[in-house]
């Protein structure tokens, strides 16, 4: 026969998805909140995002031409890293800070184990620890951070001696405050009522819902994070098993423990839009490569990085937990997996 | 069974159907070839023995193996002429096969012991089993399984219910479709026939809701005879059709992992086998011919073909107007889980149940990269198993706790495979490593 007919396993279509279309419907979803960043913190937060963008794609070029590697950059996983990290970084950083951290993550954080596929952790959350334990002095600076409003933090209180302007960073130093006062009489008589202020006003609830706050340049908007994360859900792109059991367990353990002093007072809205949870737990749990695959893996894996972050965020070293807690719990996945494999079809209880 | 609860499974996807081509076109009778290969082995179990020699004249129906065992059918000459030579040749399996090469003389004689049966319902079930193993019957749906093993149950497992499989799930194919609407009737007596054989106090046929003409046609034929079988509409889901989804979906049982259906007091039989059933008990007709969806954007005439088994694909094709230029792969079965074919000389079995002409561009598979752990494949999987960490152990040679991992349930449906965004081609290693699992335990005894 003059013509060669191909010959292959079945199946013989497939449903036209692939890595690279996953990748940028995802960048495509985080665009919205990145504009957003921009608004908020002002034009240098688009210089931070390229930076880390175009430092990603060229250290993961670099690297896979040294190692006389296919170069994969196209499939959009190094560009999602790069917004990611910017995503987690204040806008006042210098710029050399997101090009050294886009290295870290991609050389250590992913090329190290091979690439695509085989990171252990998320590659941007591991270099954004690298930069918060190497530079911590320009991560947690703040302070300018929001140069549009005129309150701290974008919440409409006035404390003394509050430096850092995230509305965790405010809560846990007005709590520190507020559980001293005990000790020291007259200090800070409306600590009581800012707190509530804080946690439960109409302004502080709306500015943290729509991003007007200070925070890193992509985390601080859950409106429009949301909106990108409903356009993920409804491509099917991301569960809801991961994101719903991250903040619901947040939701749960910050109503229990996140009050002034007594339990079951935290205010749930509060200790949902603040800091990082929204971006960590649509955008940065759900990551693929270092989530579990199987159902109740997923579902585990989303409260244990609730569980990590409230932890953190109530009685840790640091007012936000998010990118530790997810670090931390990307350790566990094939532990998760193996536990949690699904019963096979028909397979009866013995 | 549940009346609240949807009659589904889990898992599964959603393949565009692509049925449109064919499933309106009524079923036409291809032309006699001049040449059949009937292959002694179109079933699972052992091959069948020649009875026959070269040179000897032959007319249809006339037998021309014995079975090789009991799990083995006997095969059937589909036209009359000459044997020209017993030997091996290409089989869709992909081996060469004994296969018995007979050359037509034309004049389609048929042997004079086939026709109309008197009072075949009342024979005793051993001489209705004794004619459809004689007739050569074995599962038409595609997996080619002997009818008479499956119903013969072994005595300590009662069988209760009698499932026809009309979902015919697989894209493309609408060869069932066609012949439940114009052979309602051989289909539900065959059916009444294989109840009788089971026993069984419920019989059912299910079919996909993207069959409603087949559905109303069926519900017809069944009162117009006056049986009381019931036709279960169900939602179109990959894979619908396949035996343990079926019955999970009308019966809400679900076969024990590692078990067959008897094991949930059930048999399933396909569409085409009910009729073949009906023609080999009433008529004592063997199984010479079957319908062949042929379709596909590479062929010129899509349609449903009614052909003799031997026939070449290539008489096929021609019948059907033959190939357009840019074919670029020809699939026995469905897209699903059909199989590729080599060679236009490999014959119509009594597992074809469609001949899919891809072009080129869906030919070609992309480049496989590596898993991202999306998990899209333990999502759809409808045994529930994780293909992606069965694929890997195979790919690294780890095949020691593969059983364990019940590699052995995979129905190689192929859903993980279709949803994967890196290309890869689960199925494939999965039955490698199926391949492997079955060679240690054969080498351990």
């Amino acid at each position: 026969m003059e013509k060669k007919l191909f010959v292959s396993s079945s199946p013989h279509i497939t449903d036209r998805e692939s890595v690279a279309k996953i990748m940028f419907t995802v960048i495509a979803a985080l665009v919205p909140a990145g504009i957003g960043g921009v608004y908020f913190f002002g034009p240098k937060a688009l210089w931070v995002i390229l930076v880390s963008v175009l430092a990603s794609v060229a250290t993961e070029a670099v690297i896979q031409i040294l190692m006389k590697k296919p170069v994969t950059v196209g499939d959009g996983s190094a560009i999602l890293t790069g917004i990611l990290l910017a995503f987690t970084i204040s806008v006042q950083v210098p710029l050399w800070i997101p090009a050294v951290g886009a290295f870290f993550a991609i050389a250590v954080g992913k090329q190290v184990f091979g690439g695509l596929g085989f990171n252990p952790m998320n590659p941007a959350l591991l270099g954004r620890a690298f930069l918060l334990a190497s530079w911590p002095d320009y991560m947690i600076r703040f302070d300018l951070a929001r140069p549009r409003g005129g309150h701290l933090a974008g919440i409409p209180i006035n404390i003394d001696g509050i430096t850092e302007a995230t509305p965790l960073n405010v809560f846990r130093q007005l709590r520190d405050i507020y559980s001293n006062t005990t000790e020291f009489t007259g200090v800070q008589p409306d600590v009581h009522q800012q707190i509530d202020t804080l946690t439960s006003s109409y302004t502080s609830i709306k500015n943290l819902f729509i991003g007007d706050v200070g925070g890193c340049i992509g985390e601080t908007s859950a409106l429009l994070l949301l909106a990108g994360a409903a356009f993920l859900m409804y491509k099917r792109y991301i569960g809801w098993k991961i994101p719903f059991g991250y903040i619901g367990t947040v939701a749960l353990l910050s109503w229990i423990f996140g009050g002034k002093t007594d339990l079951f007072s935290g205010n749930i809205l509060f200790f949902v839009f603040s800091g990082g949870l929204i971006l960590g737990a649509f955008y940065m749990a759900t990551d693929m490569v270092t989530s579990p695959v199987t159902f109740r893996g997923r579902i585990l894996f989303g409260i244990g990085c609730g569980v990590i972050t409230v932890l953190i965020r109530q009685v840790g070293g640091y007012p936000e937990g998010v990118c530790y807690s997810i670090l931390l719990m990307n350790l566990t996945v094939p532990l998760l997996d193996r536990w949690n494999r699904p019963k096979v079809f028909g397979k009866v209880k013995k | 069974m549940g009346f609240l609860t949807k009659r589904s499974f889990s898992g599964g996807i959603h393949p565009p159907s692509s049925k449109n081509a064919t499933k309106n076109s009524a079923i036409i009778t291809c032309p006699l070839p001049s040449t059949v290969v009937i292959p002694v082995s179109q079933h699972i179990g052992a091959p069948s023995k020649p009875i026959v020699e070269v040179g000897a004249a032959v007319k249809t129906g006339d037998l021309l193996t014995e079975p090789g065992g009991f799990i083995s059918v006997p095969v059937h000459a589909s036209i009359s002429g000459t044997v020209k030579a017993i030997e091996p040749r290409p089989h869709p399996l992909g081996n060469d096969v004994l296969s018995i090469v007979i050359e037509s003389d034309e004049k389609d004689e048929w042997n004079s012991s086939i026709g109309p049966q008197k009072d075949y319902l009342q024979l005793d079930k051993q001489e209705k089993i004794r004619r459809i193993r004689d007739a050569g019957i074995a599962g038409m749906g595609g997996a080619t399984f002997p009818t008479h093993v499956k119903l013969s149950p072994p005595g300590d497992k009662p069988i209760d219910t009698f499932l026809l499989n009309g979902a015919e799930c697989e894209p493309y194919l609408t060869s069932d479709h066609r012949l439940m609407l114009e052979q309602p009737k051989k289909i539900i007596l065959g059916m009444q026939i294989i109840v009788s054989i089971l026993g069984a106090q419920n019989a059912g046929i299910g079919v996909e809701n993207n069959k409603p003409d087949a559905i109303k046609v069926l519900r017809k034929t069944i009162a117009d005879l006056g049986l009381p079988y019931k036709v279960y509409s169900l939602p179109v889901k990959y894979p619908q059709g396949a035996e343990k989804q079926l019955i999970v979906a009308v019966t809400k049982r679900a076969v024990p992992a590692g078990g067959l259906p008897m094991d949930v007091g059930c048999v399933v039989q396909n569409v085409g086998t009910a009729m073949a059933v009906y023609e080999a008990v009433a008529e004592k007709k063997p199984l010479v011919e079957r319908v062949v969806t042929v379709t596909g954007k590479g062929v010129k005439n899509p349609q449903n073909v009614l052909a003799r088994i031997g026939t070449p694909y290539s008489a096929l094709l021609e019948f059907c107007g033959g190939l357009e230029d840019n074919v670029g792969k020809i699939i026995m079965g469905g897209p699903m889980m059909g199989l590729a074919q080599a060679s236009l000389e490999i014959p119509v079995i009594k597992g074809t149940s469609g001949l899919l002409i891809l072009d080129e561009k869906f030919s070609k598979k992309p480049q496989e990269i590596t898993c991202i752990s999306c998990a899209r494949c333990v999502d759809v999987c409808p045994m529930k198993l994780v293909p992606t960490i069965l694929a890997k152990k195979v790919k690294y040679n780890i095949f020691d706790s593969l059983e364990k991992d019940n590699v052995l349930d995979c129905i190689e449906c192929g859903s993980c495979a279709y949803v994967c965004p890196s290309q890869i081609n689960l199925v494939h290693y999965i039955k490698y490593g199926k391949h492997q699992v079955m060679k240690a335990r054969k080498k351990a005894g």
